[in-house]
C-alpha cells in the first residue's frame, strides 16, 4: 500500500547558489513549502502535502531548477 | 449564547431597571440564609437555561428559612430537560397588581430589532399575541438612527396604558432596548414586569441571549459577569469527541473542518458543508443507515486539518467505515480533500480502500482528486451519482460487511 | 435574459488581493465575467492577474460605470466595505464574507434600501447567469463551473452555496439549465430572501421555474408562501428541504447561523405543509427535482 504521501517537491543544486531565487521561492509559496536551510533552501516536509499545484514556484524558477513531483501519477 | 436569569438581571440593574431584592444560592443553606436577609415571602427560581421552569417544579415559595431550605434543596436536585441547576435565585416576593411583558429582538423579515410589548404579560403571551392583538404591540426600531425615549413610549402607549405606568414602563423597555443594543443581544425579554400592590414596577424575569459571534467583542462584560471563555452555553455539554472535533477545526484558520456532533453509529461520515451536511445526513438516515457522528467540511480546509477530523472519526470506537461526500465543490478542491482522507485514515493505521466505503465529491480539480483515488484504490463516484445515491451505497457497503 | 447579471455586467471586488479574492479573480475573468479590478486599501497600483487594484470604490466608479461589487473582505471590514460601496453608488452588492454580527448586517441593509441598492448575501457563494457572467466563487474554476451551470429556464435560490451548485448541476443534468443561480446566504438577516427575488424572476422571460434549498430555522419559506399565495405567480416552485432529522432535535445547533430550531414553526415538517399549501411541491431528493419541475411546467 503506497504511504499517504503525495507531493515531493526537487530543488536543482544550482538553486542554492541564487540567493534572490531563493527569497522568490519563499516568498511565492502559498503553503510555505520553502524555507532557508544551510545558506539555501529546503523543503519543509510537513507542508509538501498543502502544494495546491498553482506553478508559481516553477514559474519562478524554471522547470528545469524546481520540480513538483505527484507521488501518485499513475 | 444564552444567560442565566440572575446574569440577566445583574445587566438589567446596572441600567437602573427596577429589580426584587435578590441572593443568589448555591447550596440550599445559602437560600436559608437569603431568606433571613430578606425577611417574608421569598420566590425560589432554578437557574437554568431551559426555559419551562414553572411547569417542570423548578419554581417554588418560602416564608420561611426551613422552607427555603426545603425549596432549594428540592430544586437543586432537579434536572430540568437535562440540566442541572446552577443556583438558586431567592427573590422578595411582593402582591401583583398586574403584569406586562417586554421583548426586543431581531425581525428577520423586517431585517430591524423590533420592541414587543404587551400589557397583558405572563407564561401565555403566545396566546396573547394571537386572541388580543390590540393588547401586544410591535414597534421596530431603526439600525442608522439613534434610539430615542418616544420610541419606548410608543411600545407601551400603542397597548392603551397611560399615566404614571407609561412613564415608568416606558423606562424599563428604553433600557431593555439600549442593552439589546449595547451587547449585541438576540434576545431581550422581561416577563413579566410586575406592578405590585404598592404601584411600584419592578422586572421580575429576565431572558437574554447574545450573539455567539459577538462574544469576543463583549469579553470585559462577560469576565464581569463571571462567565469564562470556554463556557459554551450549549443544550448540553459536549462530548471529548466534539471536544477533539473543534480542536481540530482551531489548529489552523483555512476552511473548516468540525462542527462535530456525536452519534452513537457505526458510519463514520466526513461530509459537507452547511446545506450539504444536512442533506447528507438526512440521506444516510433514510436509506437506514445509522450514522457515528454529524460534522461541516468546506472552505478549502488544509490537508492537516482534514486528515486531523479523519482520524479522529475513524478512530472513534464502533465506527466500521466512513463515507466521504459533499454537494458538488466550488471553492474546496477535490484533490485536497483526496489527500487529507486518506492521510488521516493511513495515520490512524487503516487501508483506506477498506475503511472508506465511497467518496463522493465532485467539483474543481476533480480529475486529479479521482487520480488520487484510484492510486489508492478508494471507491469514489463522479457527479453523475447523487447524494441520496451515494449515502444508500456507503450504507448497503457497510450492510453487507455486518452480514458477511 | 436572467436576472441581477448579464453578460454587460461591471463589477469590482473589494478585498481582491486576499487568498480566495486572488483565487475568485482569475476563475471569473476565465468565465468571461466584466471583472473591472479591485479595491485594498494601501494597494493602489498594483495588479491582480491583470487587473487594477485601487485604494477605494469610488476610484472606479468616477471614471467608469460599476454596476456591482463583490465584498470579499475580513468580517472586521466587511460592513465598512458594503457601506463604501453603498455610499459610491454601486447598484447590486454581493457579500460573501461569513461571520458578520448581525447587528451590522442589518445596519448596511438599512443604508442599501435608502439608496435602493440591493445586497445578495451575506455569507454567500455568489450568483451566476450562466454563460453570460457570474459574481462570486460560485462554481468554482471556470471549467467546473461550465460544466455545473448550464444555460436554461429554471432560476435556483439557496441559502446553502454548496447546494445552489448541487441542485443547478442536477438541472443541467437533466438538460434543463439554469437561467440565474443565487446563493443568498445562510444568516438570520440577509439583503434579499426568496420573496423579494421572485418579482425579478417573474419579469424575466427566459425563467420558467423556480428551484430553491431550504432547512430548518427561519420565515423564509413562509415568507416565499405567502408571495406565491398573493402573487398568483406565473413560475412553477419546486423546493428540496434538507434537515429533516433536526425536527426530532429541538435547540441543538447544526449547520448556518439561521438554524437554529427555535419552535416548532420552524421544523421541517411545518415549512413542508406551510409551502404545499401555497402549491409548491417540495422534493425528498435532489434528483426529483428535474421531474417535478417538468410536470408543472408542462402544466401551464
Amino acid at each position: 500500500m503506497p504511504d499517504g504521501l503525495f507531493i515531493r517537491v526537487d530543488i536543482a543544486e544550482s538553486v542554492q547558489g541564487d540567493p534572490e531565487l531563493v527569497q522568490r521561492l519563499i516568498e511565492v509559496c502559498p503553503v510555505d513549502i520553502f524555507d532557508r536551510a544551510e545558506g539555501g533552501v529546503a523543503t519543509v516536509a510537513e507542508n509538501l502535502d498543502e502544494c495546491t499545484l498553482c506553478d508559481l514556484c516553477i514559474q519562478a524558477a524554471g522547470d528545469d531548477r524546481v520540480r513538483v513531483v505527484k507521488l501518485y501519477a499513475e | 449564547m444564552r444567560f442565566f436569569e440572575f446574569e440577566a438581571k445583574q445587566l438589567l440593574a446596572r441600567r437602573g431597571v427596577p429589580l426584587p431584592e435578590s441572593r443568589i444560592a448555591r447550596t440550599a443553606e445559602e437560600a436559608a440564609d437569603a431568606q433571613r436577609e430578606l425577611g417574608g415571602d421569598v420566590v425560589l427560581k432554578s437557574q437554568v437555561l431551559s426555559g419551562g421552569r414553572m411547569k417542570a417544579g423548578g419554581v417554588r415559595f418560602a416564608g420561611s428559612a426551613d422552607e427555603a431550605r426545603g425549596a432549594a434543596e428540592a430544586i437543586l436536585a432537579l434536572p430540568i430537560n437535562g440540566q442541572h441547576p446552577q443556583g438558586v435565585l431567592v427573590e422578595r416576593k411582593g402582591e401583583i397588581a398586574q403584569e406586562y411583558y417586554a421583548a426586543v429582538t431581531w425581525d428577520g423579515r423586517a431585517k430591524r430589532p423590533v420592541i414587543v410589548f404587551s400589557d397583558m404579560g405572563g407564561i401565555d403571551i403566545e396566546e396573547v399575541a394571537e386572541a388580543h392583538p390590540d393588547h401586544l404591540s410591535r414597534t421596530h426600531l431603526s439600525t442608522l438612527r439613534p434610539l430615542s425615549d418616544y420610541q419606548a413610549k410608543l411600545a407601551v402607549a400603542r397597548t392603551g396604558v397611560t399615566g404614571g405606568d407609561l412613564n415608568r414602563l416606558a423606562r424599563i423597555v428604553l433600557q431593555l432596548a439600549r442593552a439589546f443594543r449595547e451587547h449585541d443581544l438576540t434576545l431581550a425579554e422581561i416577563n413579566p414586569i410586575g406592578k405590585l400592590a404598592d404601584g411600584s414596577i419592578l422586572a421580575l424575569d429576565a431572558h437574554m441571549e447574545m450573539e455567539a459571534e459577538a462574544r469576543g467583542a463583549h469579553r470585559a462584560l462577560l469576565a464581569e459577569l463571571g462567565i469564562p471563555e470556554h463556557d459554551t452555553r450549549q443544550a448540553r455539554p459536549p462530548t471529548p469527541f466534539e471536544v477533539a472535533g473543534a480542536e481540530v477545526d482551531a489548529q489552523d484558520t483555512r476552511g473548516v473542518a468540525g462542527n462535530v456532533t456525536e452519534f452513537s453509529g457505526s458510519l463514520g461520515l466526513v461530509i459537507g458543508a452547511g446545506g450539504g451536511s444536512l442533506t447528507l445526513f438526512d440521506a444516510v438516515r433514510s436509506a437506514g443507515g445509522d450514522p457515528a457522528n454529524y460534522c461541516e467540511v468546506g472552505g478549502n480546509p488544509s490537508v492537516r486539518k482534514t486528515a486531523a477530523l479523519t482520524r479522529l472519526i475513524v478512530s472513534k470506537p464502533g465506527v466500521e467505515k466512513i463515507a466521504v461526500m459533499m454537494n458538488v465543490v466550488s471553492n474546496t478542491r477535490v484533490d485536497i480533500m483526496a489527500r487529507g482522507v486518506i492521510k488521516g485514515v493511513i495515520e490512524a493505521g487503516f487501508d483506506p480502500a477498506d475503511k472508506i466505503a465511497i467518496f463522493r465529491i465532485p467539483g474543481s480539480w476533480e480529475e486529479e482528486g479521482f487520480a488520487i483515488l484510484r492510486r489508492y484504490g478508494v471507491e469514489y463516484v463522479d457527479r453523475s451519482v447523487s447524494m441520496h445515491e451515494a449515502a444508500r451505497r456507503a450504507v448497503a457497503k457497510l450492510a453487507g460487511l455486518d452480514g458477511g | 435574459m436572467s436576472i441581477l447579471i448579464d453578460h454587460e455586467s461591471t463589477f469590482i471586488i473589494q478585498g481582491i488581493t486576499g487568498r480566495e479574492a486572488v483565487t475568485m479573480t482569475r476563475e471569473l475573468l476565465d468565465y468571461g465575467a466584466k471583472l473591472l479590478g479591485g479595491v485594498t486599501p494601501g494597494r493602489r497600483g498594483r495588479e491582480v492577474h491583470g487587473v487594477p487594484v485601487e485604494d477605494t470604490v469610488r476610484a472606479f466608479t468616477e471614471r467608469t460605470r460599476v454596476d456591482g461589487s463583490i465584498v470579499v473582505v475580513p468580517p472586521a471590514f466587511a460592513a465598512d466595505a458594503v457601506h463604501e460601496a453603498v455610499e459610491a453608488g454601486v447598484r447590486l452588492i454581493v457579500v460573501v464574507t461569513e461571520r458578520i454580527p448581525r447587528r451590522q448586517v442589518a445596519e448596511f441593509v438599512e443604508h442599501a434600501e435608502q439608496t435602493g441598492a440591493r445586497i445578495i448575501g451575506p455569507n454567500c457563494l455568489g450568483i451566476i447567469s450562466p454563460g453570460k457572467s457570474r459574481m462570486g466563487g460560485i462554481g468554482g474554476s471556470a471549467d467546473a463551473t461550465h460544466r455545473a451551470f448550464h444555460p436554461g429556464s429554471v432560476g435556483v435560490m439557496s441559502r446553502s452555496g454548496g447546494m445552489t451548485v448541487e441542485i443547478a448541476n442536477a438541472l443541467s443534468q437533466a438538460g434543463l439549465g439554469i437561467s440565474t443561480a443565487c446563493s443568498i446566504g445562510g444568516d438570520a438577516i440577509i439583503g434579499s430572501t426568496y420573496a423579494e427575488l421572485m418579482p425579478l424572476f417573474e419579469a424575466d422571460a427566459e425563467t420558467q421555474a423556480i428551484a430553491i434549498y431550504s432547512e430548518p430555522g427561519g420565515r423564509a419559506e413562509a415568507e416565499l408562501a405567502e408571495y406565491m399565495e398573493a402573487a398568483s405567480s406565473r413560475l412553477p416552485v419546486v423546493a428540496f428541504m434538507a434537515g429533516r432529522f433536526m425536527d426530532a432535535m429541538p435547540g441543538m445547533r447544526f449547520g448556518h447561523a439561521g438554524t437554529i430550531v427555535e419552535g416548532r414553526e420552524d421544523t421541517t415538517a411545518e415549512k413542508i405543509d406551510r409551502m404545499q399549501r401555497a402549491g409548491i411541491a417540495v422534493a425528498e431528493r435532489i434528483e426529483h427535482i428535474p421531474a417535478l419541475l417538468r410536470e408543472r411546467m408542462g402544466a401551464r
